[in-house]
């Protein structure tokens, strides 16, 4: 059995499914939901490269560097926003974040 | 179309004044310290002004194998943009200086933030549109949890940021599917691709993810979740920015990347943002009954608002984005007028977020309680204040296209809605203060009286204006 595009496309489906219910469905902790956000933009490339291969065209990869570039500056941003969030409220629990709600 | 370097880098100019300009402003606020908040203030302001000018006036081209556009769709955005960021950055200053805490870094995020909805706006193929977006979401995260002490301004930052990195992740999914299925990053490939093979299912499932992750970022309902959590938590002179200057973009987003790239698709993408522009404008009238806070309120009347304006952006055609245009201008102005009003009030130095606080308004700030006033009648659309112009624009529009039904939908909606501005004039003006207001600060009633006056009566004269450069901005996209 070759391994074909179908194949990378499934993986990255299935990668980017189980990223978006780890955002909805975990109820612990942030950190897990960050660690979720990686794996969701993570899938995507899988996607580009894919298609880049697929399609003999390097836009595919030159947006999969642009990704992973954009991914730690999001990490930083989100960790940052975190870190202020745990100084006000001593704790990083989902369900904390709920003091405005309507 | 090639061109040489130097016309190339005078075609983007307004972004590279930006651009140097965010890099100066932070060297001068690392070295200088708090102290040169000021300075850096005034800076940016020049920056954010001086890119207005170049925007308006500078030459019109495309760039960068079509990843750049610089058409007059784009210079109007940018001028409306560059205007409302300017005003931003001076409402902050003042909130910074009252508050005590004088940050550089607020002229640096939303000049950064202001150079990525440029970007937007001129976005030529999938990459540049990504990196736009990440640019101007990632400067708008940190704004919105600037108040590091104040729980609900972290709060408000962390669900804005956990919403915004899926909606990111949605949008970029939606972005490979489209360039699998299409074989393209740029917009005019893309189109051609969708006329030589029609709209396959790859592209149409794409391009609906791609809608899902753009209406993310102008607050359209099914995906307004963040709407009213930031708007409440974030700082007033933040939200005044994030409800403004964005959602232009996000707007004239859609419309270059669906009009340009997915012309072809327009049946199918028309369906999706009419589902969108439905529940937006339902979501937006009834959620707003409920609300006891005025910041939460007008994130629900802004949701409604966008609803209104993907009207225009789905009936396809030139009138409709022309609408879209003038109406989204005039909701902005409209909106940075209320978000003053709400930066003049304050009781015993903490600010009025509650619409019972708004109580008797009437008697001891009689300026800005008419100030309220005439932006609430503007925002619901009563004639002849500005918000009435730019409902019938859009509304007309969407009857001309045939869509009546959903228009008359909207008016229904917009009826709805018009009970929670007129119970708030009503608070204002009938009822009893509860305890004197302080004085308000000068450059926040100033701008709430420039917006208030500009609703009505100054929209007369400047409708005309406004109207012919959207039209010629909607004429540059060659729809019909």
């Amino acid at each position: 059995m070759t391994i074909g595009l179908a194949h990378y496309l499934a993986v990255a489906a299935i990668l980017f499914t189980i990223g978006v219910f780890g955002i909805f469905v975990n109820r612990k902790n942030v950190i897990v939901i960050l660690m979720s956000i990686e794996m969701i933009l993570l899938s995507v490339n899988i996607n580009f490269v894919a298609f880049s291969a697929y399609l003999h065209n390097i836009q595919g990869q030159i947006i999969a560097l642009f990704v992973l570039t954009v991914a730690a500056a999001e990490a930083a941003v989100g960790l940052a926003i975190l870190v202020t969030f745990f100084r006000n409220r001593g704790d990083i629990a989902v369900d904390d974040a709920s003091m405005m709600k309507g | 179309m090639m061109t040489d370097l130097s016309s190339a880098l005078m075609i983007c100019l307004p972004e590279l004044i930006l651009a140097v300009g965010a890099m100066l402003v932070l060297m001068l606020g690392a070295f200088g310290g708090e102290r040169s908040t000021g300075a850096a203030t005034m800076f940016s302001g020049a920056a954010l002004i001086a890119g207005a000018f170049a925007a308006a006036l500078g030459p019109h081209g495309t760039l960068f194998a079509g990843a750049f556009h610089m058409d007059q769709l784009a210079a109007y955005s940018k001028v409306a943009i560059y205007v409302a960021s300017a005003f931003a950055v001076v409402m902050g200053y003042g909130w910074m200086n009252r508050s005590n805490e004088r940050k550089f870094e607020y002229p640096v995020l939303i000049l950064l933030a202001t150079l990525g909805m440029s970007m937007m706006v001129s976005a030529g193929d999938l990459i540049s549109l990504y990196i736009s977006i990440e640019l101007q979401s990632l400067a708008l995260y940190i704004l919105a949890a600037f108040q590091r002490d104040d729980a609900r301004a972290s709060e408000a930052g962390l669900k804005y940021f956990v919403l915004g990195a899926l909606s990111s992740g949605i949008l970029l999914y939606g972005i490979s599917l489209v360039y699998g299925f299409a074989g393209s990053m740029g917009f005019t490939q893309i189109a051609h691709a969708i006329a030589a093979g029609g709209a396959n299912h790859g592209v149409v499932f794409g391009l609906v993810f791609l809608i899902c992750g753009v209406a993310f970022k102008a607050s359209a309902a099914p995906f307004h979740m963040w709407t009213p959590d930031v708007y409440e938590g974030a700082p007033t002179p933040v939200v005044a920015f994030v409800a403004a200057a964005p959602k232009l973009a996000a707007m004239v987003l859609f419309v270059r990347t669906l009009s340009m790239g997915f012309f072809g698709a327009h049946e199918q993408w028309a369906q999706v943002l009419l589902v969108i522009a439905v529940i937006s404008f339902v979501v937006g009238a009834f959620g707003g009954l409920m609300q006891r806070d005025v910041k939460r309120l007008l994130a629900y009347s802004s949701i409604a608002n966008i609803g209104y304006a993907l009207l225009g952006i789905a009936a396809g055609t030139q009138l409709g984005v022309q609408a879209m245009l003038v109406f989204m201008v005039l909701y902005m102005i409209d909106v940075t007028g209320f978000f003053a009003c709400l930066l003049a009030l304050a009781r015993n130095g903490r600010p009025i977020t509650q619409i019972s606080d708004l109580s008797g308004l009437k008697g001891s700030k009689p300026g800005i309680a008419l100030a309220i006033t005439a932006l609430s009648l503007s925002v619901l659309g009563m004639p002849p204040f500005s918000g009435f112009w730019a409902k019938f624009y859009v509304f007309k529009s969407a009857f001309d296209a045939g869509l009546w039904q959903i228009a008359i939908a909207g008016l229904v909606a917009s009826v709805v809605a018009a009970f929670y501005y007129l119970r708030m004039i009503k608070i204002m003006w009938f009822d009893a203060s509860p305890a004197p207001v302080d004085g308000s600060p000068s450059e926040a009633r100033w701008i709430a009286f420039a917006c208030a006056l500009f609703s009505f009566p100054v929209v007369l004269i400047a409708l005309h204006f406004l109207d012919q450069s959207a039209g010629l901005a909607a004429a540059s996209l060659g729809l019909h």
